[in-house]
């Protein structure tokens, strides 16, 4: 009993000393180092390669984020979270961000107090079969055995799907991905189901891919996004427009090849905003004029992210999709830099 | 009568023994095929081991070791072998080893963590082997807890030696304390004084030597540590520091002291009582929550302590089976030679109860060492955090036999090595009581 109010007081006095600190992009700056939460590893979207350097979709927004406030591509200290350490370690302050394949959700920005800055890949769960299986649909699954990953909304998702299909499956249940690949293939179900990005990282593994399809259905939305904690909106606001100056730069054209170029001006005034040849938008941040020219320099703009990670040339091979530009029928629709 | 005997006088010469009993063959047939039962059973036995070496050996050693990715893998196999199962792909090893090893630590500061391991056998020789080495290398050993987190994590020289000196403040302060009022006193003040010292002096201490004389090397952040190399860290702290710690224990848990007592059966029983997983998700999220937000209480001390609790709990209980296995004519005999509490336990019952102890303490060792792989869970890279994150990486997603493979090698060695010394230990303390 004495113990919990201890604990209750010293719950209390760090929450109010978590109010009373400095803003995030303060504290990022006098440290000289972005905290950027990551997984501890998913194929294309975060991994350490043999020299420890983090590369992936979500380490490549991190390193946007560090360049724009810190000019620094490299000034990241990656952090690697688990599926349950996550939310702790954004909440407690030992990360600045988290870009961690996180899917927006109701209860994660409101319950859970976060702020999801933007969408930086729109997933949704598929199914994978085996071509032998002669399936071409999800709702001809009547009986299936379905590995799937327990504790996971696409557990709930999955149930949903067949319950308001009235069909029946049989799930097996499964801890990691690296479990379900195997049992996949060692035929223990006949279909693998989690998020699709996951199912082609997973399918170009096998040794022979072309034996395994993706099923057309997609059971539910996953947008992924990265998210800081809620009240520190001066933050917030520079991880969004981070992400909003990579999607920007794809629409107006602008990569890492030619930004140099473009950074001398251009007879684009939205270029010139974006890159801080005209206007003061670097400064509304809090940050130098040409901080989204240094986020794009980082990594190139978010269709060259996209392509260098996770896209057609990989051998993940994900098409763009749902996230292609809104000219191009996706969704990525970044507000106007004004 | 005549004086022929029956009785041979002289012995037949001594002749070989048949081919069947010796040898080889003599030895199959009395330890294998003694009976239809055994000849069945042995059958089968070589049957299952060459069932298991046939598809071990060949998966072993035709295998690829030098490729850029399991696809390469794959495809030099089909070149050489025609087809990619049964051969194991340990290229991954080839390209990751060192990670593997010593996680993200920077590569030109390989030697720190070698020279740290090589220094903790010199360390740990006269500890373990006391016939064999001068008892003077004891001095390197009593330096070495402070020369290891140097060496480790770098930073200046004046941090290891202000904890050091936090040491000689407390020795201190019980000398004095012990001879004018009483020993008990005396404990207490030299542990207050030296908790005082680190929590409150130490750091001005460093900061002013440090401004003076800045000595010191290039300084590992924690999160820059990982692979085999932390769970050696983390094995060693744990199994070095719980021993004393459980050995207090169990001798409180005996003392006759109430409040002593209660206090080590409750931090037994509580500690015993969760699993090691709680205490790390303790250590890694609720420690966060309740510190203040900017207080840098490294992850990986976190972790070392919440490992030392965790394994001295159970240290505790080995060795107080070993203290309830003495006869009480033990403990009599010690009060008969009016010997103290302390000179009893140092002289007469600690060195027969450890003995006794032995093959549970190094049990208990080889389990923390083993569990140190769960901090994987709460995000740091340890060997099977990094094959995950491995994993991850497009070259060599999919890979998963030879990862685990080695892994498992490396924690053979070192369990292996413990296990052996424990039955060495056994076979020297051995004083033919039984």
């Amino acid at each position: 009993m004495k113990k919990s109010v201890i604990l209750g007081a010293a719950t209390i006095a760090g929450l109010a000393a978590g109010a009373a600190v400095a803003g995030t992009v303060d504290d990022v700056k006098a440290r000289g180092k972005l905290n950027c939460g990551v997984t501890t590893g998913l194929v294309g979207f975060a991994a350490p390669d043999a020299n420890g350097e983090w590369q992936g979709f979500d380490v490549s927004l991190c390193r946007a984020v560090a360049a724009a406030v810190l000019g620094d591509a490299n000034a990241v200290e990656f952090v690697p979270t688990t599926g349950k350490t996550r939310f702790t370690a954004l909440a407690s302050g030992e990360i600045d961000m988290l870009a961690r394949n996180t899917t927006w959700t109701f209860s994660r920005d409101v319950d859970l107090k976060f702020e999801f800055t933007g969408v930086n890949y729109y997933d949704g769960q598929g199914f994978m079969v085996p071509k032998a299986l002669g399936v071409s649909s999800a709702k001809e699954l009547d009986g299936a055995t379905v590995c799937i990953q327990t504790g996971t909304t696409t557990e709930l998702n999955l149930a949903d799907f067949f319950r308001s299909n009235n069909i029946s499956y049989e799930p097996v249940p499964i801890e990691t991905n690296a479990e379900a690949q195997q049992q996949y293939l060692a035929g223990a179900c006949d279909v693998y189901t989690t998020d699709a990005s996951g199912l082609a990282a997973t399918r170009a593994t096998f040794e022979a891919p072309d034996e395994h399809v993706l099923l057309p259905e997609i059971i539910s939305k996953e947008p992924l996004g990265p998210l800081v904690r809620h009240g520190d909106h001066e933050w917030g606001d520079v991880v969004r427009w981070t992400l909003n100056a990579l999607v920007s730069a794809e629409e107006l054209g602008v990569t890492s090849a030619n930004i140099d170029e473009l950074s001398a001006g251009t007879e684009n005034p939205e270029i010139n905003r974006l890159l801080g040849t005209e206007g003061t938008l670097g400064e509304m941040l809090g940050l130098d004029a040409d901080w989204a020219a240094k986020a794009i320099k980082a990594g190139g703009n978010y269709g060259e992210v996209f392509a260098k990670n996770i896209g057609e040339e990989t051998p993940i091979g994900l098409a763009r999709g749902l996230n292609a530009q809104w000219t191009e029928g996706g969704l990525l629709y970044s507000p106007p830099f004004r | 009568m005549s004086d022929v005997s029956f009785v041979r006088t002289e012995m037949l010469p001594e002749q070989a023994p048949p081919a069947s009993e010796v040898g080889l063959i003599g030895w199959a047939k009395h330890n294998l095929f003694s009976g239809w039962f055994n000849s069945i059973l042995t059958l089968v036995s070589l049957y299952a081991i060459w069932y298991v070496l046939s598809g071990v050996l060949p998966w072993t050693f035709q295998s690829v070791w030098n490729a850029n990715s399991l696809t390469e893998c794959r495809e030099i196999m089909m070149a050489t072998w025609g087809s990619t199962h049964g051969h194991a792909c340990w290229a991954v090893i080839n390209d990751r080893w060192l990670q593997l090893l010593f996680g993200f630590y920077p590569s030109h500061l390989y030697w720190r963590p070698i020279l740290a391991l090589v220094l903790l056998l010199v360390a740990l020789a006269p500890v373990l082997y006391s016939d064999r080495v001068p008892s003077k290398l004891l001095i390197f050993t009593a330096i070495y807890p402070f020369l290891m987190p140097f060496l480790m994590w770098g930073g200046t020289i004046w941090g290891p030696i202000s904890a050091a000196l936090g040491f000689v403040i407390g020795w201190g302060v019980y000398s004095a304390l012990s001879k004018q009022l009483s020993e008990l006193i005396g404990m207490i003040g030299s542990a207050v004084a030296a908790l005082i010292w680190w929590l409150l002096l130490s750091s001005y201490f460093v900061g002013a030597l440090d401004s003076i004389l800045p000595i010191g090397i290039e300084a590992v952040q924690s999160r820059q540590f990982g692979g085999f190399m932390l769970a050696i860290l983390l094995g060693v702290v744990a199994i070095g520091v719980s021993l004393p710690i459980g050995v207090v224990l169990a001798l409180g848990r005996q003392s006759d002291l109430l409040i002593v007592k209660y206090m080590c059966v409750g931090f037994i029983e509580f500690i015993r009582g969760v699993p090691l997983i709680t205490l790390l998700f303790v250590a890694s999220l609720l420690l966060n929550l309740f510190l203040p937000p900017g207080t840098n209480f490294d992850i990986i001390l976190r972790v070392m302590i919440m490992m030392t609790l965790f394994s001295a709990a159970y240290m505790a209980e080995v060795i107080r089976g070993g203290l309830a296995a003495l006869p009480r004519g033990q403990y009599e005999g010690a009060d008969s030679l009016g010997l103290n509490y302390w000179q009893a336990q140092r002289l007469i019952i600690m060195p027969q109860a450890l003995k006794i102890s032995i093959p549970g303490i190094v049990s208990t060792f080889i389990g923390i060492f083993k569990d140190t792989v769960l901090v994987s869970i709460i995000g740091l890279f340890d060997v099977l955090g990094l094959a995950n994150a491995i994993r991850a990486d497009t070259a060599w997603n999919g890979i998963y036999w030879e990862l685990f493979a080695f892994i498992g090698a490396l924690f053979f060695v070192v369990c292996f090595s413990m296990s052996r010394y424990s039955m060495y230990l056994e076979r020297k303390l051995q004083t033919g009581h039984r």
